[in-house]
């Protein structure tokens, strides 16, 4: 533990000292442009997905990894000091390098290539890897995870996503990949950060239910072969691995798979996660492992993933929350500011009670799940309650900006679109 | 960090429900039908709780946050969480019972939070009612009429206090007055009067919507006289301290109400839940927008219902630890406040006749919810407090 403290004041210290350096700041103060990377307007068809470069090294010798349960016993709302670190780091991140990125991704609809080198610096992948692999994970951390997760989100909710998504591959894979799994793709992830994962898991069904899948795996000769199409796959594009949800005899199981021709690849923009360069996948016989065994729990697997989504949530309707209260504080009408009106003010106050009832919810699933308890009906419920609450917060963030909030002047309307999806997404992430 | 009871409060919210299951439910209609008839029952109850009470460090099982926490270190769970937990199990047999219960009125809370140790000792074993409320102050409490002059080792109050809890009941009501009404809110002090003290009439005892069991009483003073030693805690008018001496007692009894709120709330969701029980799945699997209206109707509300508990705890939580919790004890007392009124009325709509009707208890915890998002500071009164804190406003500018 004591190790793992350290490992991890590292990293936050180093990303703080960054940050402090002058010349990181000014560098990206002068930056004026994000370098644009070609727009291919979602008129393009399908393309063939090239065979991932990257190098995969299996360890033979590496056992299966699994982290350890945590105790509780007292009622507690204290952040242990890790906990407390690594919030006051990714809120530091968040506000410095997130927020002023934001727009300019979004309008773009390209993720910043600055932030793969930031998601090393910050020590993101170390954070889930387990001791034995060289990773500071030394038990379940789902909490600190998801306060990962809560505050990038108040910097950008997309680009909290994609920063995020190899990190929770990694996370699905410690947590329930099978020895095989383990050996060839931690110890890959291990020895070469540069390897992108990324999830597929949604389809493009009305009502989309994670249970009934179109996308089919079929068992040939000992080998799994995918096949189906999937959508909402987040930087698809930069991604050498895929964790892939498919129906095999009839229940839904996770594989994970590695970029080659087989795969078709189509962008497909919605109405907001623009700066993860949404894609729609095809796999046509794709050849992949299922990623657990015996201890696999699919519903779990889901769970995580929607813990994360909704500390997302979290964090950025406290970013709508804290524009929201700069703006009606500045903002007058018959002369006084529109904070002084109840039918402002009291949206303002509903704002502040629904975010903390939806992060007690959160915290308490997380909470539940690293003691190694189930946690489904409070995951069910957190992601439910989560799905109104920040829609709703959302709404108001432009309500309250008026026709100025309706404007790509102000960030409201992108939080808007963004903050949309929470109730759209099953997994996609892993905490 | 860890968001469930903990283990050591066990035996007591397990007795708590048992007295609801056993206790207060059987005698919930009855009461409700005879509105200002005393439950005699709750007699026995009353020792039975003070029983609970001595059941060890940071225990406490009635309405009354009657004793002080400890200083000290670490992580505390105290008797802030104890007595929200317990109420909560409590109001889930019957709110106005719970109400109603001797010894664990308002004013204890209020004397457990101002009084001098000479004063705690002394109204040790008193019953004690709250008296704020006036005909013409309402949720704006700085602005009370009733007036409290020195005159020797005496006060003289004079005045009417009205919507007074257990008023005809209690042993003695803790009074709100001012000493000198220029001086504003700084100038409010409680009173603590014994019953049956020269002056001090009940008028009458109200008909209400809900509650029925717990009697509301019209107090009227009128020339009453009290030791000026029954002042709670200091008698000196601090202007700079203002009125938050005595608002301090919210912060603690806020997240009672709140705890209120949700125990009568988890009435109305189990008992929906059972009468819908073919129409839930118990593991929670299939997703929300696969499920009937009516189930997800139910699991809505389960989730409002347990964000409403958290919230609730949490602020307990902090008052055990000597945090500043006033922000989320209106945060609380709003959301449980609110949800609790949404369930019970969105429970008697789901089941329609069969909750509307007296038959079950549905359509009683939909009457007994309304005055839990009132009592206490309103729900309006609770983000007017948060609006403030957020946005950095006084009650001069943010109206």
């Amino acid at each position: 533990m004591t190790n793992m403290v350290n490992k991890a004041q590292g990293f936050g210290l180093s990303l703080i000292t960054k940050m402090a350096s002058s010349d990181v700041l000014d560098q990206l103060k002068l930056r004026k442009f994000i370098e644009k990377s070609l727009y291919q307007g979602s008129k393009a068809g399908y393309k063939t997905l090239s065979k991932t470069q990257k190098a995969f090294k299996a360890n033979k010798d590496l056992h299966k990894q699994r982290l350890n349960n945590q105790e509780k016993s007292l009622f507690d709302l204290n952040y242990s000091e890790d906990q407390q670190m690594t919030i006051d780091t990714m809120s530091q991140f968040a506000g410095d390098v997130l927020y002023p990125l934001a727009a300019s991704a979004d309008q773009n609809e390209t993720f910043p290539t600055e932030l793969w080198q930031y998601i090393e610096e910050l020590g993101l992948n170390f954070y889930a890897l387990p001791e034995a692999l060289g990773g500071v994970a030394a038990e379940k951390n789902i909490l600190s995870n998801v306060l990962i997760a809560e505050h990038l989100a108040k910097g950008d909710f997309s680009l909290a996503a994609g920063m995020l998504s190899t990190f929770s591959v990694i996370n699905a894979v410690t947590q329930w990949g099978s020895e095989q799994v383990q050996a060839l793709y931690l110890n890959s992830f291990a020895q070469g950060s540069s390897i992108r994962a990324s999830f597929a898991i949604q389809e493009a069904t009305p009502a989309f239910n994670p249970y009934q899948l179109k996308t089919k795996a079929i068992s040939r000769a000992g080998q799994y072969f995918i096949q189906g199409e999937k959508t909402l796959v987040l930087l698809a594009e930069n991604a050498d691995i895929f964790l892939v949800s498919a129906e095999l005899n009839g229940q839904a199981e996770v594989f994970i798979l590695r970029r080659d021709e087989s795969i078709q690849f189509k962008k497909s923009p919605a109405m907001g996660l623009k700066a993860t360069e949404t894609a729609t996948l095809i796999f046509n016989q794709t050849l992949a492992l299922r990623l657990g065994d015996e201890d696999f729990n699919y519903t779990a697997f889901l769970d995580f993933g929607n813990l994360m989504w909704c500390a997302m949530a979290v964090g950025t309707c406290e970013a709508v929350k804290k524009y929201c209260i700069e703006y009606a504080n500045e903002r007058t009408a018959f002369g006084e500011p529109i904070s002084h009106r109840q039918s402002v003010a009291f949206m303002i106050a509903d704002m502040t009670i629904e975010i903390d009832a939806m992060r007690m919810l959160i915290l308490n699933a997380a909470s539940l799940a690293e003691s190694g308890q189930t946690f489904h009906r409070e995951a069910y419920l957190a992601r439910l309650l989560c799905a109104e609450k920040a829609m709703k917060i959302g709404t108001d963030g432009v309500q309250i900006l008026g026709g100025h909030g309706f404007t790509k002047e102000h960030p409201v309307e992108r939080w808007y679109r963004d903050l949309r999806a929470t109730a759209i997404v099953h997994s996609g992430l892993h905490a | 960090m860890n968001l469930q009871n903990p283990k050591k409060f066990k035996l007591l919210i397990d007795q708590a429900h048992q007295v609801a299951i056993n206790v207060l439910r059987p005698i919930s209609r009855k009461y409700d039908k005879a509105e200002h008839s005393y439950p005699k029952e709750l007699d026995m109850l009353a020792s039975l709780v003070d029983g609970m009470n001595e059941g060890g460090e940071g225990m406490n099982a009635g309405a009354a946050v009657g004793k002080r926490g400890t200083n000290e270190q670490g992580n505390k769970n105290g008797v802030n969480l104890s007595t929200a937990l317990s109420v909560i199990e409590m109001c889930y047999g019957d709110t106005a019972l719970l109400l109603s219960m001797p010894r664990q009125g308002l004013g204890n809370s209020a004397i457990a939070a101002v009084a001098n140790q000479e004063q705690l000792e002394r109204f040790k074993n008193t019953w004690a009612a709250m008296a704020i409320t006036e005909p013409n102050c309402g949720s704006d409490s700085a602005a009370i009429r009733t007036t409290a002059t020195k005159d020797g080792d005496n006060y003289i109050l004079n005045g009417e206090k009205i919507f007074v809890t257990s008023g005809e009941r209690a042993d003695a009501i803790v009074v709100w007055a001012t000493l000198d009404k220029k001086l504003g809110r700084s100038a409010i002090k409680s009173f603590v009067i014994p019953k049956g003290t020269a002056g001090m009439t009940v008028e009458r005892l109200e008909h209400k919507l809900g509650i029925k069991a717990s009697d509301t009483a019209v107090i009227r003073l009128i020339d009453c006289q009290v030791p000026a030693n029954n002042l709670l805690g200091n008698a000196e008018i601090d202007i700079a301290k203002g009125f938050a001496g005595v608002m301090e007692t919210f912060d603690n009894t806020r997240p009672l109400v709140a705890a209120m709120a949700i125990g009568c709330a988890k009435a109305s969701l189990e008992r929906i839940k059972e009468i819908f029980s073919d129409y839930l799945d118990p593991q929670y699997i299939t997703p929300y927008l696969q499920t009937t209206h009516i189930a997800s109707q139910i699991y809505r509300m389960e989730a409002e219902w347990e964000a409403a508990r958290l919230l609730t705890l949490k602020a307990a939580w902090m008052a055990d630890n000597k945090k500043p919790n006033s922000k989320e004890a209106s945060i609380s007392k709003a959301k449980a406040g609110r949800i609790c009124n949404e369930i019970t009325l969105k429970c008697v709509e789901l089941a329609s006749t069969v909750g509307y009707n007296e038959d079950e208890l549905l359509e009683k915890w939909a009457r007994d919810s309304k005055i839990l998002d009132i009592f206490e500071g309103t729900q309006q009164i609770q983000q007017l407090i948060i609006a403030r804190r957020e946005l950095g406003k006084s009650s001069s500018e943010l109206k």
